[in-house]
């Protein structure tokens, strides 16, 4: 016989949560565990593969330069990515609902998008220098392309027959937007910001290691010469956290602003009770 | 034998008035065609519809005749190829407004919880939606989905999707509903109950009603008249009166008229071979 426990749903969320939460915690603590006693046990060289301790060591003796270079690189990756936010979703309308836009810039967009991207970083060191706009842009570029293509799609995925209930309305275009496209649009959008949030990290970086003063990218390149691999791993780490950061404030932003999508709630929304 | 009159015709009883019936809708020799590639296919082919002011007409056809095709050019969402159309007293060229619509599907926003579904309609219209809010609480109450009003609609079965896509249509009062099987999505027992609903309301506002569906009962127990449509090519076969004393109610299923009606729009589709007695799948 199975006891049927009843709760609150918002208690049962709750403890959903937490327990979601626990299991990934627990999951990092094992990949470290694992790591470290692999280490140790199979005595691999330091250079090779140190062991977290010693990364960690090595970290927390250089917290400030590394807090320096984190600085320079979140600002490269925040600029290039608000920049790429802004041209692009104000472009994928354009492109969305004007044909003559949809003609003229919608072939070449699709054709830069197959340019590898990354191998136009040592061009911007020619036209711009070694400061901070190649990185910019850099981050911009790589970030640009996902946003207006999934955009594009956002905008032109609703269901035709929405739009003729919108028509028998006498809505006019803005309202029209407003109220329904760009809310039909939103999810779409904020799957090619994810995208956009991820690859502006790999930008910032590679931009750092093509030419750079100052940054994380250039600190890594500077260690990895020095053969201090446990530093190497520390910067690796970090750059993962900023990404992870990143991407979880678009994460945040779309529980705000579209809290009714299936991606934000999960499943159905509704917790079943056994 | 049941009458089948030609237009124009007679009003069916209990109608008030004398007086020569304003038209509300008006098709004339409409056609359809739509081109996929070379194909082309003739989805109306000169249709005649005229709709009385505060009349209920009722449109029943076989899958694919053009029901839905017809309801979308009264509303002016799709061109005719041939042939005009006149809805609420204004030629149709762009979409009407003066209506309220119920399409096939539900087409709810899935970012709007129930109630918010229904008061796009006054925000779209730019109407502040604080103003209906109990009306449409009240409308939605009354089709049972007062204790669903916050939930969304991929939170909501088929059946009450589509029963809030009718309030939504219901909502800024309009002096015309076009109907694409509504009652299309609801089990049994609903669909009885709104059928019985929809006569009240139309009883008691007097709205011009253009109601598609399959179901031969449906059209007969709602309608002042059944238009019957052909297979593809959609043609008017017949237009059958129907004069049942209203409110029809529950009961009206064993009037002796319905059952006449029922029989001879049945024989109509035998005749067509819309409807076959012999199995198609015996010979398989
Ligand atoms: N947008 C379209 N493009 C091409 N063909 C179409 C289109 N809309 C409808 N048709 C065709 O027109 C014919 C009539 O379609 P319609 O939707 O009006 O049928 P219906 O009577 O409403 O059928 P059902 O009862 O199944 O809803 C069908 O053969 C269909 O294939
Ligand atoms: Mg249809």
């Amino acid at each position: 016989m199975t006891d049927t426990i009843v709760v609150s749903p918002r208690a049962a969320r709750t403890y959903q949560r937490l327990l979601r939460f626990g299991r990934q915690l627990a999951g990092f603590i094992a990949l470290f565990v694992i790591w470290e006693v692999g280490v140790r046990v199979f005595h691999v060289k330091e250079y090779v593969l140190p062991p977290p301790s010693q990364v960690f060591e090595a970290a927390w003796e250089h917290w400030s330069s590394m807090a320096q270079g984190a600085w320079t690189t979140t600002l490269e990756i925040v600029a290039g990515y608000v920049l790429a936010i802004v041209i692009s979703v104000p472009l994928a309308v354009s492109i969305a609902f004007s044909r003559l836009v949809e003609q003229t810039v919608y072939p070449v967009m699709v054709f830069l998008q197959i340019v590898p991207k990354i191998a136009v970083a040592p061009l911007f060191i020619i036209w711009f220098g070694f400061g901070f706009t190649p990185k910019l842009l850099l981050v911009f570029l790589l970030s640009f392309f996902p946003i207006v293509i999934s955009s594009i799609a956002g905008f032109r995925s609703i269901d035709p027959e929405i739009m003729d209930f919108v028509h028998t309305t006498g809505a006019g275009g803005w309202k029209a937007f407003l109220k329904v496209r760009l809310p039909h649009a939103l999810p779409d959008i904020f799957t090619g910001l994810k995208v956009g949030a991820a690859l502006s990290a790999t930008a910032a970086v590679v931009a750092e290691f093509v030419a750079s003063d100052r940054g994380l990218g250039y600190q890594l390149l500077q260690y990895n010469g020095d053969l201090n691999t446990q530093m190497v791993f520390a910067i690796i780490i970090l750059l993962s956290a900023i990404g992870v950061i990143v991407y979880f404030v678009v994460e945040l932003l779309q529980r705000i602003v579209i809290p009714w999508h299936v991606s934000t709630t999960q499943g159905t929304g509704g917790i079943e009770l056994t | 034998m049941v009458s089948i009159v030609p237009l124009p015709r007679r009003r069916p009883a209990g109608d008030r008035s004398a007086a020569p019936v304003k038209i509300s809708i008006s098709a004339k020799s409409v056609s359809k065609t739509f081109r996929l590639g070379a194909s082309e296919i003739c989805a109306l082919d000169n249709v005649d519809v005229e709709v009385g002011d505060g009349e209920f007409v009722a449109i029943v056809g076989p899958s694919g005749c053009g029901k839905s095709t017809l309801l979308r050019i009264v509303a002016g969402i799709s061109r005719p190829t041939t042939g005009d159309v006149v809805t609420n007293g204004k030629t149709v060229d762009k979409p009407v407004t003066d209506i309220g619509i119920v399409f096939q599907n539900p087409v709810l926003l899935a970012w709007r919880n129930v109630l918010d579904n229904v008061l796009i309609q006054m925000e779209l219209r730019g109407e502040a939606p604080g103003k209906y809010r109990e009306r449409a609480v009240a409308l939605l109450t009354a089709v049972g989905l007062g204790d669903f009003l916050d939930r969304y609609p991929r939170e909501l079965s088929g059946g009450m999707r589509q029963r809030a896509a009718i309030i939504r249509a219901l909502i800024h009062e309009p002096p015309v509903l076009l109907m694409d099987e509504p009652f299309g999505a609801l089990d049994a027992l609903t669909r009885e109950q709104m059928r019985v609903d929809l006569e009240l309301l139309w009883m008691r506002t007097r709205k011009t009603v253009l109601f598609v569906t399959h179901g031969i009962d449906e059209a007969v127990l709602l309608a002042d008249r059944v238009v019957v449509m052909s297979p593809r090519p959609g043609k008017i076969e017949q237009i059958v009166d129907v004069d049942i004393p209203r409110p029809r109610g529950l009961d009206a299923r064993h009037h002796s008229r319905f059952i006449e009606i029922t029989q001879h729009i049945t024989d109509v589709f035998l005749s067509r071979g819309v409807l076959k007695s012999e199995s198609r799948l015996s010979d398989i």
